[in-house]
């Protein structure tokens, strides 16, 4: 009897401590990033959101492009992987069991490749290739810039998006699919019109676990983004992204440029913590909705 | 087995069902052999234990069986003398013209005017106006109108059980499609919204052809004008519902309507 008392504490407390942990490196993070960045925050105030300017000689910085590329490229990939993952949630459910199976490995594989390895092959394989095909539209880029950077991230979050809208779709009940079906609808309008609003709510989270990860995506953007700390005029040019920025400049950086990094980082981690506070209120009142 | 008397000969059938058999994908026989003739502008009732195949007769005249994987149906079914089981058949404007209604309310996840909408915009290019006005008459003909006008962009899943289910009567006959089929319309629904359907059904089989699967047998008797037995997937007897009911010719008819199993 006394030993399990014991081993209850024990265990009790273990976990408490692990909680803790957890919770006080969060806070600790914050603190963190906030005071080494408070030397930016004073000398540049609210104009470092809004300056474009990065010029390291006179030590003048400005966040702004990294910014508004971080927007544009996550933007941008969810603009492309959305109607992607919802064709493929589509055939996932609608395909024979068998293939369905085999293909939903293959979407959920996407998720385990490490983003270092798209990075190559945006590097290696997707700049070169966008290169050639705009040359055959007589149109000069290197094909490094936004739309590779955007391409890329798309891929890296489709399947996240797949996977919640294919639950979605699975979940939504045979009756409602019949009643749809009995009105006269192809199964591409009901899917569009029927099984899209049924879960819109859940899809929206899903999309918010895409964009929170897009946001925060380094290695593979940083191969293929260009690296311009300027705001990019079109799509084809190259930029940079908060977390490449970082990247890029954390090795040589002291002093005001070191804190005005900090405060990329801080701007970055507000911006993610953001969507995925955003991202479970919408699932929990999704939830309490259903019952 | 289907005992026609000449009188019924009078009367113009508007889908003749001949030799139909039904199998589940795992092999399974759910029909044997049905052959039946649903009545123009009547309300024909499919009664029987359950399981014995009714709602799968139902399922197969505007072929929504032919969702799932593997469900087939063999044999013949005439609708005004075109056979809709034929790979030929446009399964879209089938559903057009025979529209269904289901054991639970399906409204769809949109405004009680969009669920009404709907099916006018996926089969007919109409101005906004014309929509609005056959929405309205069609909630009109569902004795829905009064209780919604004032809440027309409301979900149409906040609508009580019984309005729900009128508001998919409501959607079905929008399209003025010539054959309403009714899947126990009213076995989620309270005794008081089911009357309100029943009388709904008796104004509509003046414009429509109406089939009705019932595990009520009282409901059948209230309302139907022709009714189908079904047991274990055959069809025992059919034949107009107030004989059927008082002089049953087959045994397991009577046992069935005498309550004696079932």
């Amino acid at each position: 009897m006394k030993r399990i008392n014991f081993l209850d504490s024990t265990f009790r407390n273990v976990c408490l401590i692990c909680t803790g942990v957890c919770g006080a490196i969060t806070v600790a993070l914050v603190v963190q990033l906030s005071s080494a960045s408070s030397e930016a925050w004073h000398t540049f105030g609210w104009g470092l959101l809004l300056s474009t300017e990065w010029d390291p000689v006179t030590n003048v910085y400005g966040a702004l492009p990294a910014i508004i590329g971080t927007l544009l490229t996550t933007g941008l990939a969810l603009f492309i992987a959305l109607p992607l993952a919802f064709l493929c949630a589509l055939q996932l459910v609608e395909a024979p069991p068998a293939l369905s199976k085999i293909l939903s490995h293959g979407i959920d594989l996407l998720a385990a490749i490490p983003s270092v390895i798209y990075g190559m092959w945006g590097l290696f394989i997707l700049c070169p290739l966008l290169q050639e095909a705009f040359w055959l539209l007589e149109i000069d880029t290197n094909g490094f810039g936004v739309l590779a950077a955007s391409l890329i991230l798309a891929l890296m979050i489709l399947p996240y998006i797949c996977a919640v809208m294919r639950d979605v779709l699975k979940m939504t009940p045979a009756l409602l699919k019949e009643a749809a079906m009995g009105v006269g609808c192809t199964p591409w309008e009901c899917a569009r019109d029927i099984f899209l609003r049924h879960g819109a709510k859940a899809l929206l989270g899903g999309i918010f676990i895409g964009l929170g990860r897009a946001l925060g995506e380094t290695m593979a953007v940083l191969f293929v983004v260009g690296n311009i700390i300027e705001i990019p005029s079109n799509l084809l040019e190259g930029c940079t992204t908060i977390s490449a920025t970082l990247a890029n400049n954390f090795a040589e950086a002291e002093g005001l440029q070191q804190s005005v990094l900090f405060a990329l980082g801080l701007i970055l981690l507000l911006m993610t913590f953001g969507i995925q506070v955003l991202a479970h209120c919408y699932l929990r009142k999704t939830a309490q909705m259903k019952g | 087995m289907n005992t026609v008397n000449t009188a019924e000969h009078m009367v113009n059938s508007k889908i003749k069902v001949r030799n139909l058999s039904f199998y589940y994908e795992n092999g399974h026989q759910a029909l044997f052999n049905n052959d039946l003739d649903i009545h123009e502008n009547a309300i024909t009732a499919v009664i029987g234990p359950s399981g014995c195949g009714k709602s799968t007769h139902l399922r197969t005249y505007n072929r929504i069986y032919s969702l799932h994987r593997g469900q087939r149906a063999e044999g013949e079914i005439w609708l005004d003398g075109v056979n809709i089981l034929s790979p030929e058949m446009d399964v879209l404007s089938l559903r057009r013209r025979v529209g269904m209604i289901f054991q639970r309310p399906t409204p769809f996840p949109m405004s009680v005017f969009e669920n009404v909408a709907y099916p006018l915009r996926l089969h007919f290019k109409l101005s906004k106006r014309e929509i609005g006005d056959r929405v309205e008459l069609a909630l009109r003909d569902a004795s829905l109108w009064e209780e919604v006008k004032d809440s027309l962009h409301k979900s149409g899943q906040e609508l009580s059980g019984g309005q729900q289910q009128r508001l998919c009567i409501a959607r079905a006959i929008v399209t003025e499609p010539e054959v309403l089929l009714l899947d126990e319309p009213t076995s989620a629904i309270d005794p008081v919204a089911t009357l309100k359907i029943e009388d709904l059904l008796l104004r509509l089989k003046e414009r429509f052809t109406i089939v009705i699967v019932t595990h009520n047998m009282q409901q059948a008797a209230r309302i139907s004008d022709q009714t189908a037995f079904f047991y274990k997937g055959h069809i025992i007897e059919t034949g107009p519902t107030q004989r059927l009911f008082t002089t049953p010719k087959e045994k397991q008819t009577e046992d069935y309507i005498t309550g004696r199993f079932g």
